[in-house]
This record gives structure tokens, C-alpha cells and sequence, in this order.
């Protein structure tokens, strides 16, 4: 679009205004872990890499990272199978309510945490009595991350016809042999990409994290909010901060990488590709 | 076995599909539906007066003190005021770098834009609260620029409206660029042959049609914002909706379920108004 000069240089100004807004802070954190005071003032005095040695012999946080790879790779796994399932439905089939499954994966992550993580934390303790656990926070975790591969296949489903699917039915194989042979490897890019936002979300998440975890089970999320408050655990959760900020970005920007030459899809992240997607919520 | 299963499937559509649907409905109606079925009728239990153990018996007191005592009103009112002014800020900031990412910039540019807009949005949230605790903290950054010229750095609902918003602001930048992304430049090129003025298409043409992704990605940033409780915590000493269902979560549970259920109420009540939004401009 052709705009006046001044519009122009106006729109430029306020863009470039609202990018130095998103990158101070992350630059603020990136200074604070080189920095070589205990206490957070600013500016720092001088630099140095040594909470970087001592974040990574750090047993807590070791210990949490850990548990975070874990409670991520298990709630991916169950989001990835129910995810396709899902989607295969609404992809193949016409039912009954097939408008609603969109609305329904899309619910756990539309309304606030702080409502999943309490219905799901009275769910788990008052009505089924099982005690909160490693199992709990995964069966959690699970729920939200089931929208980001739903959204994900969904997208290819729609992109790739059936006939081949009826093709391969229609010469004998069986509806495993098609799903393996034929579906999967026209599917596989998204599936990677939408596990990859799925873990991405799980391995992020703290606040139905909170509601739903066993005391033993702290995640690298849980670890960090908690040290906030320790003083003298300051210059490692800043050096902490900083890794996460990395490894957050790594899955999301591999995910990016393999859908973006989906037709006019957005490079859309985890949970901000579903807003993204979240049109229809609001649709006639 | 394989055989045989596969001859039960065999031209049985319907039985194909329920075995789909078998897993992700049951788990998401019976298992999250069904949650928040339980935090509603947990809603409505109280503590023994002297036990302080739930007691499942049912009664609307915990509604009845949300809606009396003044200090939850007050509290009420002060989440949602800020979750509106978050969401309007987001979109007055989305706007004009969505559009200069989607219709302005071109080529090289245009993707090395995208990727510096979305890489750092799509870092940790908790790391992003962190950030914002430490520019705002007492010997921080922004005192250290704001100080001598006499200044203070935000702090209150001022600093939870500046915190949310920076968190928030990827939900929606994301659906507004990519809504305008699906409008054809041929368009705005048809209105600008016809002597449309750029602010013209911009009214008539552009925020029609971007219009209904502004209204979801604020229903992202506004429930998100409702439900928040450790943001907010970290830096800001006042109550919100999240931090009073956090604290009575252990001492009073059935209190804190129904203080959790107003979030739910609000969010129902905000997709019926975005809903008939979104069918007002599409007739």
C-alpha cells in the first residue's frame, strides 16, 4: 500500500517504538547475567561468566530442567495422539457437533489458568482422591497442549485430499496399513511442528503447573518462581532466565521453520498461533 | 488380529469416527468439562465453622460474600478495568507494527522483520515477569533513567497495566498480522484506483476486515490478564481476582473455587459479546 510521506515515516516511528518495547527487557536480562553483583542495581558493575558455571552445577535447577523435559515429552506424547485423532475426525468425516471440537480444544487455553489449574486440582484431590503427582501435572499439561497439534494437523488435513487415503482402501490396504504408509508421511511435518508448540507450552507453563503438581514435582518454572525470592539465588536465576529464553525459542522457531511454506499460513507460535486460529470462537 | 480388526472397521463410517472421537472427547468433555462441573459444585460447599474442613453441603454464601463484601467487588472490578485497558492497549500497539510487518515492509526486509518481531515474543513468560520485576524494582533501570529527572517508575495497577500488556502483546499481534496478511493487496490497490484517500481504505477497506481478529486476540489478552496471579504478584502489592483465588486456595478452598468461577462467568458473558461483535460486522 502507497502511503504519504508523513504517514509513512509516523507508521515507521511507532512501529520501531513498540520493537524497542519488546526487546529492552530481554536485553535487560541478558545484562543482568553477565553482571558481577549480588544484588540487583543498576548499572551493573562489572561482568563476568561465573553464575554461568554455577547455574549449570546448580542441582535444583538441574533437577528441575530435568523434570520439565520429562512432564513435556509425556504431555506432548498424549497431546500428539489425541490431537490427530481429533483432527483426523474433523478432517475425514462430517458429523454431528464437528463445529464444537474446535471450540472444545480450543476452551482449556482461552479460559484463564488460574480456572483450569483449581477445577483440575479439585478434580484430582477432592473428587477422584488421587493425590497430585507426577501423573496429575502431565494429564494437566496434556489438556492445554492438545490445541496446538489439533491446529497444526487440522491445517494439513485440510491442504491434502482423501483420495489418496480411499486409493490405498480401494487397493486393499488396511485403514492401519493406509494410516502408516499413506497418512502419516504427508502428516509428519505437522505433527513435528505441533509437537514441538506443544512442548514448548508445557515446558513454559507455571500456573496450572502450580495447581496440579505433586509437592516432589518441581518444575523448572516452579524453580524459578520460587527462587525469585532468594536473595542470595539471584545471579543464578538470572543466568537461568536467560537459558530459557534460548530454549524456549528453539522448538518454536523449528516449528516455524517446517509449516511456514504452508499455504498463507502465519509463522505463528504456540499459543499465539491459536489466537490466530481463534476467528472462529467469535464467527456468526 | 490386525485382519479381523480391520474387517470390523470395513465400511462402518460411523464406527470409524467413535473410534476417533472415543479419546479426545471423552478426555476433554468428561475430563475438563467435567473439571469445571466439579469446581462449580465445589463452589458451593463451605468450611466447618470450627473443623475449617470442606464441608459438602451446599449453600450460596461464598456467592453471597463475593457480592456483599465490598473488599471482592472492589477487587472484581479492579481485574476486569485493567484486563479491558490491557486489551486496548495491545491493540493500539499491534496495530501499527502488524500492518507495517503485513502491507509496508517488502522482501528481504519483511521476513528479517517478522522473525525479529516474533523471536523474543515468543520467549518465557516467566522470564518476561522477571524481566519487568527487575526494571521496576527499587535500584532498577527505569528508577536509574526516571529518578533524575524526578520520576518514579510505575508501580500498583500502573505497573500490572504495563506488565500485562507487554506479555500479552504477541496474542495480538499475531492474529491482526496474520489477518491482514489475508487481505489481497489488490484490494487496497482497487481502492486506492477508485481515489480512496490511504485513511479511507484504511476505515472502509482494512479494519473491517481486520476487525475480527482484533476481537480474538483480545479475547486472549483479556483472559489471560483475568486469570494472572503471579505477574500481578510480583509486581504489584494490590488484589486481583487471580492472587485472591491463589491465597484462599489452601485455607478456604470452596472460596476460592467460587471466586474462580467469576473469571468463567466473565469469559462466557465476553464470547457472547464478541460473538454478536463479530456478526454485527459481518452482515
Amino acid at each position: 500500500m502507497r502511503l504519504s510521506r508523513r504517514a509513512d515515516l509516523m507508521l515507521r516511528g511507532l512501529s520501531g517504538l513498540t520493537l524497542l518495547f519488546i526487546y529492552i527487557p530481554l536485553l535487560i536480562i541478558f545484562i543482568y547475567a553477565f553482571n558481577t553483583s549480588r544484588v540487583l542495581e543498576w548499572p551493573p558493575p562489572g561482568f563476568t561468566l561465573q553464575w554461568f558455571s554455577d547455574a549449570i552445577t546448580n542441582d535444583g535447577a538441574r533437577d528441575a530442567f530435568l523434570l520439565s523435559l520429562k512432564v513435556g515429552a509425556l504431555a506432548t506424547t498424549l497431546a500428539l495422539v489425541l490431537g490427530t485423532l481429533a483432527s483426523m475426525a474433523v478432517a475425514r468425516y462430517s458429523f454431528f457437533g464437528r463445529e464444537t471440537i474446535s471450540f472444545l480444544v480450543i476452551l482449556p487455553i482461552a479460559l484463564p489458568g488460574i480456572v483450569t489449574g483449581v477445577a483440575l486440582n479439585a478434580t484430582f484431590t477432592e473428587f477422584l482422591d488421587i493425590g497430585l503427582s507426577l501423573f496429575t501435572v502431565v494429564v494437566a499439561h496434556a489438556t492445554f497442549c492438545i490445541v496446538v497439534v489439533y491446529n497444526n494437523v487440522v491445517a494439513r488435513f485440510r491442504r491434502l485430499s482423501g483420495n489418496l487415503e480411499e486409493a490405498s482402501a480401494d487397493l486393499g490396504a488396511t485403514p492401519w496399513m493406509t494410516f502408516r504408509r499413506v497418512t502419516l508421511p504427508n502428516i509428519r511435518t505437522a505433527l513435528v511442528a505441533g509437537g514441538l508448540l506443544a512442548f514448548g507450552l508445557s515446558f513454559d507453563e507455571i500456573i496450572v503447573t502450580t495447581f496440579t503438581a505433586g509437592t516432589g514435582e518441581q518444575t523448572l518454572p516452579l524453580w524459578i518462581f520460587q527462587n525469585f525470592s532468594r536473595p542470595n539465588q539471584l545471579p543464578v536465576v538470572n543466568v537461568v532466565a536467560v537459558l530459557v529464553i534460548l530454549i524456549s525459542i528453539i522448538p518454536v522457531y523449528l516449528a516455524h521453520r517446517l509449516t511456514r511454506d504452508e499455504g498463507g499460513a502465519a509463522p505463528t507460535g504456540g499459543r499465539e498461533g491459536v489466537a490466530a486460529q481463534a476467528e472462529g470462537l467469535t464467527a456468526p | 488380529m490386525g485382519r479381523t480388526l480391520a474387517g470390523l472397521f470395513h465400511g462402518r463410517p460411523r464406527l470409524q469416527l467413535g473410534a476417533l472421537l472415543a479419546g479426545p472427547v471423552g478426555w476433554l468433555v468428561v475430563g475438563y468439562l467435567g473439571s469445571l462441573a466439579v469446581l462449580l459444585v465445589a463452589s458451593f460447599w463451605s468450611l466447618g465453622e470450627t473443623t475449617q474442613a470442606v464441608q459438602q453441603t451446599y449453600s450460596l454464601d461464598n456467592f453471597k460474600e463475593l457480592l456483599d463484601n465490598d473488599v471482592y467487588r472492589t477487587i472484581t472490578l479492579r481485574t476486569v478495568g485493567i484486563a479491558a485497558l490491557v486489551t486496548v492497549t495491545d491493540a493500539l500497539l499491534a496495530l501499527p507494527l502488524a500492518f507495517f510487518m503485513a502491507k509496508v515492509a517488502r522482501g528481504r526486509t519483511k521476513g528479517l522483520l517478522v522473525v525479529a518481531v516474533l523471536m523474543p515474543l515468543w520467549s518465557s513468560y516467566l522470564v518476561k515477569v522477571y524481566a519487568w520485576r527487575t526494571i521496576l524494582s527499587e535500584d532498577g533501570p527505569l528508577n536509574w533513567v526516571l529518578n533524575p529527572i524526578g520520576l518514579s517508575g510505575p508501580s500498583g495497577n500502573a505497573a500490572v497495566w504495563l506488565v500485562m500488556a507487554y506479555i500479552w502483546l504477541p496474542y495480538m499481534i499475531i492474529p491482526i498480522y496474520a489477518g491482514l496478511e489475508r487481505i489481497p493487496d489488490s484490494l487496497l490497490s482497487a481502492s486506492e484506483d477508485l481515489g480512496a484517500h490511504p485513511w479511507t481504505t484504511v476505515k472502509r477497506v482494512i479494519w473491517p476486515l481486520v476487525f475480527p481478529a482484533i476481537v480474538a486476540g483480545s479475547i486472549f489478552t483479556f483472559s489471560l490478564t483475568l486469570g494472572d496471579f503471579i505477574a500481578v504478584s510480583l509486581v504489584s502489592k494490590n488484589q486481583f481476582i487471580g492472587t485472591v483465588v491463589y491465597a484462599n486456595f489452601t485455607t478456604n478452598p470452596p472460596f476460592a473455587a467460587a471466586f474462580a468461577v467469576v473469571p468463567i462467568v466473565i469469559m462466557i458473558i465476553y464470547l457472547l459479546i464478541a460473538r454478536r461483535l463479530g456478526a454485527f460486522e459481518h452482515v
